[in-house]
């Protein structure tokens, strides 16, 4: 994980992930902090689409979880990082899943590979039986 | 068969359904079976799919799109999704999804004009 | 040796304190002469930066705040000098120069110190904090000038970008963006925003691309290309690219990108005739004009 130096977390939310429900609660919590932490309008997008995949394998896949969005603030580089994690099953080969159109359940097989392409930083670590977690990170103000 | 609370317009031979800011799973499920219904009974030429007001297209939603049109054309129906915005445009792109076999335009009013030939009236 | 410093820091206090007027006087005939562009700051203004500066100094010793951070934790002094280097770095005086004066600020009040504070030892004692004093406030205004460029800087380079990337209609619902100079990946997504943003706003049916002015492209920057082709077709618009050079041909061929999906022509009044023709032409031919590639089945 390339996490910058200097990094300081701001105030931290955490949205339980139990089932299809919590999605739109998830995307409501991911967007509430993208316009607080000054993101633009294709930014937000972005993350919010990202949070949306992870947030869908979690309770798809992993049988539910947490989605945790903790405001990055050194000023003046402001940021998001969430980390989704679950307990479930884990995967067998994190970089296969990673792969676009490798798919094991609902959507098209491109989900984990584009939340990666959707944000700066994209950490993944997954064990069988160890569950799932993904750390995302965007900063607000860049590209 | 109104679950997926997506209104479903009939103008014709032309079926118009409008997309709120967001689609849960669920709904979009519910809604692609809705409409295929509706394609079938209704004998439908086309289908407009406005999405001015969707925010977020992820690849779920995406599929359902493109699950759509196949279905649509596959009952001899085109789909046209009119309005997507900037930003969703740009995102799904850069998720890898094209929404291959799905017809676009700016706006509702430009998918009719696209469906309509000039001085006919296969619209309403 | 502890009581002797707040000793001289006591007296520092006092004696600055009664004859702020004659150190203010010396530091600004030390300044007009030192300016290299004298009427930059004039003598009524420098004689206020004095007397503001002497007055934060004299409270921020008097004040209870460990010597060391008396510069940098006591806000009058911190206010007063970075206000300083900012105004005067606006005003076009160098960093050396701004830094300069604080420092020559020390001579003024030395020269006042060594005639008002008999004691040798505490003279010295007082001497050595001045400095140390001073020498604070003078790294401060460089960490101020340089600041302040680097905002300048920054301010200049969102402008240079935006201004680089200018989306213009050239048409009833066409939209061109003609690209000069190198495009890296930042300019090459900026493009993509503008351009589609302004496509909405507009509703315009065409947008054109032009790329004559641009030398080379790396694969990222042809691959934003090709992404705000695809972003455009998602809309409902169409997009031409127009100028392409070979070795952007060459480099959008090597990426394995299908071309017979993407409207070129060679050059942008090319490339707005085709856009007018297919602005203006409804839909029977609809299916000729490039857009059908959208109507592959999967």
């Amino acid at each position: 994980m390339s996490d910058r130096e200097l990094v300081t977390t701001g105030h931290v939310c955490a949205v339980p992930i139990r089932a299809e429900d919590d999605l739109l609660a998830a995307r409501h919590a991911v967007r509430a902090a993208a316009l607080e932490a000054g993101f633009g309008l294709v930014a937000q997008t972005k993350l919010i689409t990202a949070a949306s995949e992870l947030v869908r394998n979690c309770y798809v896949h992993g049988g539910g979880g947490s989605l945790v969005i903790e405001h990055l603030v050194p000023p003046p580089r402001a940021g998001l990082r969430l980390t989704i994690s679950d307990e479930g099953p884990g995967m067998e080969d994190p970089a296969a899943a990673l792969i676009d159109g490798y798919s094991t359940g609902p959507g098209l097989g491109h989900g984990l590979g584009g939340a990666k392409r959707l944000v700066h930083e994209f950490h993944l670590e997954t064990e069988p039986g160890k569950g799932t977690t993904v750390v995302i990170t965007r900063w607000a103000g860049e590209r | 068969m109104s679950s997926s609370e997506i209104p479903i317009l009939r103008l014709g031979k032309v079926l118009l359904a409008g997309l709120l800011k967001e689609l849960d799973d669920k709904t979009a499920v519910l809604f692609a079976d809705e409409l295929s219904h509706q394609v079938s009974a209704v004998g439908a030429e086309a289908v407009i799919l406005d999405i001015t007001k969707l925010e977020v297209i992820d690849s779920f939603a995406a599929r359902i799109l493109v699950e759509i049109a196949t279905m649509a054309r596959l009952l001899g129906a085109r789909v046209v999704v009119a309005g997507m915005r900037y930003p969703v445009a740009i995102t799904l792109v850069e998720l890898g999804l094209a929404l291959p076999g799905v017809e676009t335009a700016l706006s509702v009013e430009h998918a009719m004009k696209k469906l309509s030939p000039p001085g006919g009236s296969r619209v309403g | 040796m502890l009581g002797d410093m707040e000793r001289a820091r006591g007296e520092i206090a006092r004696v600055i304190g009664e004859h702020r007027d004659r150190i203010a006087a010396a530091w600004v005939v030390a300044q007009e002469s030192r300016l290299a562009s004298p009427g930059a700051v004039d003598a009524e203004e420098l004689r206020e930066e004095a007397e503001t500066l002497i007055a934060c100094l004299r409270e921020g010793l008097a004040a209870a705040v460990p010597l060391d951070h008396v510069v940098t934790g006591f806000p009058p002094i911190k206010n007063a000098v970075t206000d300083l280097s900012h105004r005067w770095a606006r005003l076009g005086v160098s960093a050396t120069a701004i830094a300069g004066a604080i420092f020559a600020l020390k001579d003024a009040c030395l020269e006042v110190l060594a005639e008002e504070i008999s004691d040798i030892e505490l003279r010295l004692e007082a001497t050595q904090l001045i400095h140390r004093l001073l020498d604070a406030a003078g790294l401060l205004t460089f960490q101020t000038y340089v600041d302040s460029r680097e905002e300048i800087i920054q301010r200049q380079n969102r402008q240079l970008l935006e201004i680089s990337t200018p989306v213009v209609r050239l048409w009833r619902k066409v939209l061109a963006v003609p690209l000069i100079g190198t495009l890296d990946s930042a300019r090459a997504q900026i493009v993509m925003e503008s351009l589609l943003q302004a496509i909405q706003e507009n509703e315009a049916a065409v947008a054109i691309i032009d790329i004559t002015g641009v030398p080379t492209v790396d694969t990222a920057v042809a691959q934003h290309l090709m992404q705000t082709v695809a972003a455009t077709r998602l809309m409902g618009a169409d997009c031409i690219l127009s100028g392409i050079r070979p070795q952007i041909a060459q480099m959008i061929a090597r990426l394995g990108i299908d071309l017979s999906e993407i409207i070129t022509r060679s050059s942008l009044a090319d490339a707005l005739t085709a856009a007018m023709r297919m602005v203006d032409d409804v839909s029977p031919g609809e299916d000729t004009r490039g857009e059908s590639t959208l109507l592959n089945v999967p």
